[in-house]
């Protein structure tokens, strides 16, 4: 089972306790299969949002939503269900300092 | 479908046929058309040996017919035909798996409650939507929501162990103990079937104490009202009317567990009342003490109001009113807060304004038997 882990910013992270390693979570879960791919994005500034109206090209600089939650990443996950890609994501430090958001493929 | 027979007979097989085919709508419809042929069978045949048996045979049946239509998944059929003992699981084990799976804290909580009361309890979805106060539409789209999500988002059908099931447990109790209140508010079915799911649970501690709690409340169940209908306080009760071996399994039940959870505090508090031979007698200063307790491990203005009642009684109708005052706007329009106040400053000396506060309680009741006994006690105030 896939799941699109998007990986966003959050208002109020996490400001006491230390945040899990990203090198190691890397490392930890492309070893054992768990991360087919992912990375991170450059900043929303550099987006272009793209439409297509009565056959015409549209196209606007920026994020198609304005939020003050960014995604600034994504990471695909292959877990048998969703108690295993929460335990995953649990140890991502964006969990800790934004917020991650699963969901899974369609039709898998 | 409201006979104790059927409530049960539902959850056991609908868990079944969920673990076997992964279905849950396909679950819940075999389910409903057992008990549906067993309300037009069994009054011209005679009621079964086994019941339960009987309904799950004739929901796998069921089953087994609608997947060959849907020609599908063959070791979803084979799943089903090798199920010929109707409880080949342990009992109650499926049914502790759709427990854990309707609560699922990736669920949103009313959804938890309502999937949990429609798909283990079978209630309908008609009388759900009453207790949520929305329409039957309405409930109806929101329990096939969660049904989609716990499909397409893969939510595992299974009871936690290990660190998970200490992390899951409290999302499962506090749905159990809803439905439980639910039914103590008027549904005495409801409150004994969230009893029977409560006795399925792992002997965790605060899930013993649960159970301890519940049995203490239920208890009461033959003395709370009058002839009329009328809600009695716990001075008032008749206590030789309370189940006295419910209050024993209870207090056994609490005698070996450590407390540490808010479950097993309020237990601990119903043991105090369940064992006192008569109000008099009851022991307050260890009451407040555990409410003193109760408010540091789960702190909430309604523990807050409670505390005070308590204290009112160890120490003084005065110690009550001031924990009160200090609980504040956050109870403001919280009928029991009102009744509190108003029992402490009758107590402390002053009729008249505890008549006008018992009427304002009144006002605020949300039960007709809740406002009778208000406006009975301003009267008798004032």
């Amino acid at each position: 089972m896939k799941y699109m882990m998007f990986v966003c910013t959050d208002t109020e992270p996490e400001t006491e306790l230390a945040a899990p390693d990203i090198f190691e979570w890397v490392a930890e879960n492309d070893a054992n299969g768990r991360r087919v791919a992912g990375n991170q994005l450059v900043s929303p500034e550099a987006a272009t949002t793209v439409r297509v109206r009565g056959g015409e090209l549209l196209l606007t600089d920026g994020p198609f939503a304005e939020t003050k939650e960014l995604i600034v990443g994504f990471d695909i996950l292959e877990c048998a269900d969703l108690d295993e890609a929460i335990e995953v994501a649990r140890k991502h430090p964006m969990a800790w300092n934004g917020r991650l958001e699963l969901r899974p493929y369609h039709g898998e | 479908m409201n006979e104790p027979v059927f409530r049960e007979a539902y959850g056991r097989v609908v868990a079944t046929l969920i673990r076997l085919t992964d279905d849950w709508q396909l679950a819940e419809d075999c389910a409903m058309d057992a008990v549906e042929s067993a309300l037009a069978r069994w009054p011209r045949d005679g009621m079964p040996a086994n019941p339960g048996g009987w309904l799950m045979t004739a929901a796998r049946n069921r089953a087994i017919d609608q997947l060959r239509r849907a020609t599908m998944a063959e070791k979803k059929l084979r799943d089903l035909a090798l199920l010929q003992d109707p409880e080949p699981a342990p009992q109650g084990d499926d049914r502790l798996r759709l427990i854990f799976t309707c609560c699922h804290p990736a669920l949103a909580t009313e959804s938890r409650v309502a999937l949990t009361l429609r798909t283990v309890a079978g209630v309908e979805t008609a009388e759900i939507a009453r207790l949520f106060l929305v329409s039957e539409s309405a409930m109806a789209r929101r329990l096939s929501r969660a049904k989609a999500k716990i499909t397409q988002a893969r939510i595992p059908y299974r009871v936690p162990s290990g660190p998970a099931l200490a992390e899951r447990l409290p999302s499962v109790l506090a749905v159990l103990y809803l439905l439980f209140t639910r039914g103590y508010d008027g549904e005495p079915e409801l409150a004994e079937e969230a009893i029977r799911l409560v006795r399925l649970l792992p002997a965790e501690p605060e899930a013993t104490a649960l159970l301890a709690l519940c049995l203490l409340q239920h208890s009461r169940r033959a003395a709370r009202q009058n002839e009329t209908g009328d809600l009695l306080t716990l001075a008032e009760q008749d206590r030789s009317l309370w189940d006295h071996a419910a209050i024993a399994e209870a207090v056994e039940l609490l005698g070996g567990s450590p407390v540490t959870g808010p479950y097993a505090i309020q237990a601990h508090i119903a043991a105090c009342h369940a064992t006192a031979p008569d109000f008099a007698a009851t022991d307050w200063p260890t009451v407040a003490a555990w409410y003193d307790q109760l408010a540091r491990v789960h702190p909430s203005p309604v523990v807050e109001v409670n505390r005070a009642v308590a204290h009112g009684y160890a120490h003084g109708p005065r110690a009550g009113l001031k924990l009160l005052a200090a609980v504040g706007d956050a109870v403001a329009g919280y009928a029991p807060a009102v009744a509190a106040a108003a029992d402490l400053t009758e107590r402390a000396g002053d009729p008249a304004a505890a008549a006008v506060l018992f009427r304002q309680a009144a006002d605020l009741a949300g039960s007709d038997a809740e406002r009778r006994a208000l406006l009975k006690r301003s009267t008798a105030a004032g």
